[in-house]
């Protein structure tokens, strides 16, 4: 790939952002010679040949030996063990209108803003069924959701839990630096699609639109310090496998720039919410799912690979004994939904219920040591 | 046998010390801490409540036969480093810390110039710091100078089972050393261990290697007895791999046969 400092260009340069059939004919180039080749070689090192060859459909045949080296793989860098978080979803108010999503602005739901007190409420619940690491998430709801209404929140959270990431609307590099000095160590924001054209389609209104201010907003938190980088697409809007590559590529930018920082993979294949379209262009099924997640595995030797209650038990249960390493476990994705009965709109449906302690011995049963700490607050001076 | 490994004011009979981390449970993890025969071993502050008596790791190592050794990994900066380790001591009482300052979160190689600051820090304020470090021996005589009761040199990059890629700066440091020179990080094969020893490192530590083995507890016991190899051969004094000739002289031969 060329050499380039901002990975607008890169992307751009390298067509990954637009008009990207010159990937999809080289996905569909792949033979199964180069797959074997591609898998005769040390896993672990990313370059943008061997993810094509990866993710190719001749790949397809090979998800076995992959899954093989994903899982040796896996267990030599994370060892026998799977971390465990929790959402806590704090407002479900949102300005923007992507229309596959259960915040999306014209939809007609309950919509709730957590108070300091209800959150704490929430935390509290989340903090006794033995989570030590919280993940904020809102809609873009910037007049509610502030740098001050997290800094305070997060002040408060430290007590209970290690690690406290985010997963909110994109913020300046300065925002970003005071919640790190707050206590907060991660950001999750998903491109949701790399595809340009695609992204104007399904983000139809509000300050989401701007696909460049969103692509760059990982530069400017890991700048701040930030300690993991949350990335993903939401599957089912565009190729899976170009955005793959172009997520790649983004990680591989980010990975080389702010070298103190670690990667998390998210996989959120969209799931059904109240009032939003149900007809997906891009159906990703178990098999693309399973692939996507070898390939990057194969290309990334240390990056987080987390995997929600957006999927079903079983395909979670499959997955944390091949490449996974974080799982959420007994997830609202209602704000105020774990301390009370509220009828307050999910962003979407989960498809693991299962308790918290019933995860955690669905990963026991698979040989891993459920991890519920791996962090520590004292890391970050507050 | 009086071989006893010295390390500040303790002695220990084991030269293996072995992490907790990767472990697939606390009984799995306990299990091959008995059979390693370890009795230093060393937790990750990160991945207990070191305040919490009833943590679960923590619960299940028994410190009347381990000596706890918390350490920083995931501290990317001596300021991280030094304020864990003093929670962790103002926690728990312990003062022991196998300081690891590693900002880079996918090699974790050690930042030597961060680690030198750290340790200096903690030996004023009354640790006793072991730090990891690369093979790098002017570092580690910085450390000792600045008062660490060990050093840590890595063997290779961690967890990366690679074993003793650095052996000739590690020989150095071991030809130099004042303190017990302790290969840490890297070693993915008891062979590897045995090498270490018979260089006459004075103990190493393990911890991918066993607790991520089919078997740990069978991994474990193969470890104790490399290391104890590999010492037993370091104090028998291995035969020279020299490469001066000894059977002819062919360059001084005619000295003695004009003696003759």
């Amino acid at each position: 790939m060329t050499r380039t400092t901002n990975i607008t260009a890169i992307l751009a340069d390298n067509r990954l952002d637009k008009d990207r059939s010159v990937w999809a004919d080289a996905l569909e180039r792949v033979t199964a010679a180069q797959v074997e080749q591609a898998l005769a070689q040390a896993p672990g090192r990313y370059s943008v040949a061997r993810m094509v060859t990866l993710l190719s459909p001749a790949a397809k045949a090979y998800l076995e030996p992959m899954a093989q080296q994903a899982r040796k793989l896996t267990i030599q860098r994370f060892g026998r063990t799977i971390q465990l978080y929790a959402p806590l979803y704090v407002s479900n108010v949102c300005v923007n209108s992507c229309r596959y999503c259960g915040y999306n602005r014209q939809t007609d739901v309950n919509r709730t803003r957590l108070t300091r007190e209800q959150a704490l409420a929430d935390a509290e619940v989340i903090a006794a069924e033995g989570f030590r690491h919280l993940l904020l998430v809102s809609g873009e709801d910037s007049a509610y959701v502030t740098v001050d209404y997290l800094s305070t929140l997060a002040h408060e959270l430290r007590r209970m839990f290690a690690s406290i990431a985010i997963e909110i609307q994109p913020l300046q590099k300065d925002d970003y630096a005071a919640l790190f000095a707050a206590g907060i160590d991660g950001v999750a924001l998903y491109q949701e699609t790399y595809d340009r054209d695609v992204y104007a389609d399904y983000h139809v209104a509000g300050p989401k639109r701007d696909y460049d201010n969103r692509l760059e907003t990982p530069d400017r938190y890991a700048a701040a310090g930030m300690r993991r980088i949350g990335l993903g697409v939401l599957l089912g809007l565009a190729d899976w496998r170009l955005d793959t590559l172009a997520m790649a590529e983004h990680a591989a930018y980010l990975m080389k720039t702010y070298w103190r920082s670690q990667i998390d993979f998210s996989f959120p294949r969209i799931r059904p919410a109240t009032n939003v379209i149900h007809e997906w262009p891009y159906v990703v099924s178990d098999e693309h799912l399973v692939q996507m997640m070898l390939a990057l595995r194969l290309c990334f030797a240390d990056t987080g690979i987390v995997l929600s209650t957006r999927e079903l038990p079983a395909f979670r249960d499959r997955m944390m004994n091949i490449c996974v390493t974080r799982v959420s476990a007994g997830s609202k994705t209602n704000p105020g939904g774990y301390a009370s009965d509220t009828t307050a709109a999910e962003q979407f449906t989960v498809a693991d219920e299962r308790p918290p302690a019933e995860v955690a011995a669905a990963i026991a049963r698979c040989g891993h040591e459920p991890v519920w700490k791996d962090w520590d607050a004292g890391f970050i001076g507050v | 046998m009086n071989d006893m490994l010295k390390i500040a004011d303790r002695e220990f009979h084991s030269r293996l010390l072995v992490g907790t981390g990767k472990f697939a449970s606390n009984a799995a993890m306990d299990a091959a801490m008995d059979a390693s025969g370890a009795e230093i071993v060393t937790v990750a502050l990160r991945r207990v409540d070191i305040e919490n008596e009833n943590d679960n790791m923590l619960a299940a190592i028994d410190r009347a036969r381990y000596l706890l050794l918390p350490n920083t990994s995931g501290a990317r900066d001596a300021a991280e480093a030094v304020r864990l380790a003093r929670l962790a001591r103002a926690a728990s009482g312990i003062h022991w810390v196998k300081l690891e300052v590693t900002p880079d979160p996918y090699y974790l190689l050690p930042d030597g110039e961060e680690t030198l600051k750290a340790a200096q820090t903690l030996v004023q304020d009354g640790f006793v710091v072991l730090p990891y470090m690369n093979a790098d021996p002017i570092l580690a005589r910085k450390l000792q100078d600045v008062g660490c009761a060990t050093v840590m040199p890595l063997a290779s990059p961690i967890g990366s089972n690679q074993g003793l890629k650095m052996r000739a700066s590690i020989e150095i440091i071991i030809e130099q050393a004042t303190v017990p020179v302790v290969v840490d990080a890297g070693l993915g094969a008891p062979s590897h261990a045995a090498e270490a020893m018979e260089m006459g490192a004075d103990a190493v530590l393990v911890n991918t290697a066993i607790a991520t083995a089919e078997n740990p507890v069978k991994m474990a016991i193969a470890f104790k007895l490399a290391v104890e190899a590999g010492r037993m051969s370091y104090q028998a004094g291995l035969a020279a791999q020299s490469t001066h000739a000894s059977a002819s002289s062919p360059l001084t031969g005619f000295l003695r046969n004009e003696q003759k």
